[in-house]
């Protein structure tokens, strides 16, 4: 570590406020903090039990991500081989996904800190750790084929738009990643429907073939038996073997993360339990609507749980702290309504196949109003002062 | 009189431009400014009923009852709205039905209300149409200006009054249709309200 310790050291001076490039100041601490620990301590109480801080908690979350990301390239790469009619072995299916997912990734972080630099640059203020985050949810949410100019122009919205307009991290309303992401569904809803599957690798453009949510059954026929024609069996939709958007098609990654979350108590249980809860419930309900045979209305929970996008949303978008509540009461309805919510989309609307990202946006919005609620709530339990 | 008179005609076309400075008339601003043409038959149909309203309520100023003003008020814009439409109901039917129920909610906007209440009912009448014809345009600069960045970005052309476009980006370019959705409309305000701030602080 000393010998970069002594670059540090004799850099220092330049980027400091007397310094030749005080402008790039804010780029030189984020590096330097990527390496040591910030160096100012305490040295009289209160001290902190334990010292997380951004950077660590957005490292969990990246951590957490991994098992999705690793499957999503193999996935990636899985499904493009399906798609050219062969049948890829497991190196050779992760490595051409890989090489269609790395370029999305990269495209993603690079525009995304430019944007990130300059804002800092402007503002004065340190480079925050918030789109470490950011940059891997976004292209964990997009289908493998987007051209890469849409990944910058999404993260590019999401960025200033999404939040360096309301102040940067920590004060923005709504979730960057989600925000980015919603911006390139309505612009290019061509390349974002789930009816788009182009082949991951170049061989073959234009085979399609529509994901689990935009399947109905027609002419009675049960929706599982229709599904699972065409290769959407439950154990299939678990484990992830489909076609869909890089990070979500596959359940169990999706939980794995969940669970690390939820034990290194860096995303909220309330949450995520919650929101799970709440597309439950609702599932059941819809299930038991009579008339509704053959549509996903029809599906039950398990389908519910397990297609699509949900796991993942709750799991690592609707755990954002800053865009979700901070009080425990305003944690579970607000999950239990984006599990709600998600259901009542993907089932009543559709122009809207899935409807996760909508409602993860939807209640983001109203997650203030939660926390006043509940805050109202508390105060008027008060014993009045007499 | 000739140099207030300009003072009253001009500060609607910048100092107090009605989306933009006073922040008024959001429903419609954000609403038709789908295309240039939009904004601008919009734009125009306003002015009119602002041009006209106000002459009317500065020649009636010392009539109107003070209690029952705004009543009043909104009949005489009402009538002028009325004329508006029949009028673009009869010779400009296609931007009639594209702007709707904009057409009569010019009688509840609060620019036209505004500037009556503000402005006309104080002042003579060449200065209350000088006031009108200025916010008036201003408003439709506005809204043609909106409509221009929205169509452009969300359509890639400009279209105006059928046929060809009059001004095209270019093949290279993939119009992204979220700005000419209602969202698109918030953020294009928002970016041009926060440009006219930064341009106004200097």
């Amino acid at each position: 570590m000393n010998p970069i310790k002594k670059i540090f050291e004799l850099l220092e001076y330049d980027f400091s406020d007397a310094g030749k490039f005080a402008k790039l100041g804010p780029l030189f601490d984020a590096t330097k903090t990527f390496f040591f620990l910030p160096s100012p301590k305490n040295k009289m109480g209160p001290f902190i039990r334990d010292h997380l801080d951004l950077k660590r908690y957005m490292s969990f979350v990246i951590i957490s991500l991994l098992p999705v990301l690793f499957f999503g390239m193999y996935n990636t790469g899985y499904q493009s081989g399906l798609a050219r009619g062969e049948t890829l072995e497991f190196w050779a299916s992760f490595l051409s996904g890989a090489w269609v997912v790395m370029p999305i990734i990269i495209v993603s972080y690079g525009v995304g800190f430019f944007w990130e630099i300059l804002f800092a640059a402007i503002r004065r203020h340190p480079i925050s750790e918030g789109f470490l985050v950011t940059g891997l949810l976004f292209p964990l949410t997009l289908p493998p084929t987007i051209p890469l100019w849409q990944v910058a122009l999404g993260i590019s919205f999401g960025v200033v738009i999404g939040k360096e307009i309301f102040g940067g991290t920590g004060r923005n309303i709504l979730n960057p990643a989600l925000t980015a992401r919603a911006f390139v569904f309505f612009s290019y809803p061509v390349t974002m429907s789930g009816n788009v599957w182009v082949a991951g690798a170049d061989a073959v453009d234009g085979i399609t073939g529509a994901t689990a949510l935009a399947v109905n059954a027609e002419g009675g026929t049960s929706l599982f038996s229709t599904l699972s024609d065409q290769g959407f069996s439950l154990s299939n939709l678990f484990f992830g073997f489909v076609p869909g958007s890089i990070g979500e098609t596959s359940a169990l990654c999706c939980l794995i993360g969940a669970v690390f979350l939820m034990v290194t108590r860096i995303g909220n249980y309330r949450i995520i339990l919650g929101g799970i809860a709440g597309l439950i419930i609702t599932a059941i309900l819809f299930y038991f609507l009579p008339g509704t045979k053959g549509t996903w209305a029809d599906a039950g929970p398990l389908y519910h749980l397990c297609a699509g996008g949900f796991l993942f949303g709750i799991s690592f978008m609707a755990t954002d702290p800053v865009s979700a509540p901070g009080t425990n009461p305003g944690r579970w309805i607000f999950g239990f309504l984006i599990g709600f919510l998600t259901v009542i989309l993907r089932v009543a609307n559709p122009a809207f196949a899935e409807g996760v990202m909508l409602a993860i946006l939807f209640m983001n919005v109203f997650a203030p109003l939660l926390d006043h609620l509940v805050m109202k709530h508390r105060i008027s339990k008060r014993i009045p002062n007499v | 009189m000739a140099q207030s008179l300009a003072k009253e005609f001009t500060k609607g076309l910048w100092a107090e431009i009605p989306p933009f400075r006073l922040v008024l008339g959001l429903c419609p601003t954000l609403a038709v400014t789908k295309s240039v043409e939009n904004g601008i038959g919009m734009g125009l149909a306003t002015t009119f009923v602002l041009v006209f309203s106000n002459l009317l309520i500065s020649l009636l100023r010392n009539v109107i009852p003070p209690k029952v003003r705004i009543a009043c008020y909104i009949v005489i814009i009402a009538t002028f709205v009325t004329i508006v439409e029949l009028v673009m109901q009869a010779y400009t039917y296609p931007l009639f039905l594209t702007l709707g129920i904009f057409i009569p909610l010019i009688v509840v906007n609060c620019i036209v209300l505004g500037r009556a209440e503000a402005f006309a009912s104080k002042n003579t009448p060449v200065l209350a149409v000088a006031d009108g014809l200025g916010i008036g345009i201003g408003f439709t600069l506005s809204l043609a200006s909106l409509g221009a960045v929205r169509e452009i970005i969300g359509a890639g052309t400009i279209t105006i009054w059928g046929g060809n476009p009059v001004f095209a980006v270019g093949d290279w370019y993939h119009p992204f249709s979220f700005m000419v959705e209602a969202p698109g409309a918030f953020v294009a305000l928002g970016l041009m309200l926060a440009g006219m701030n930064l341009i106004g602080k200097k």
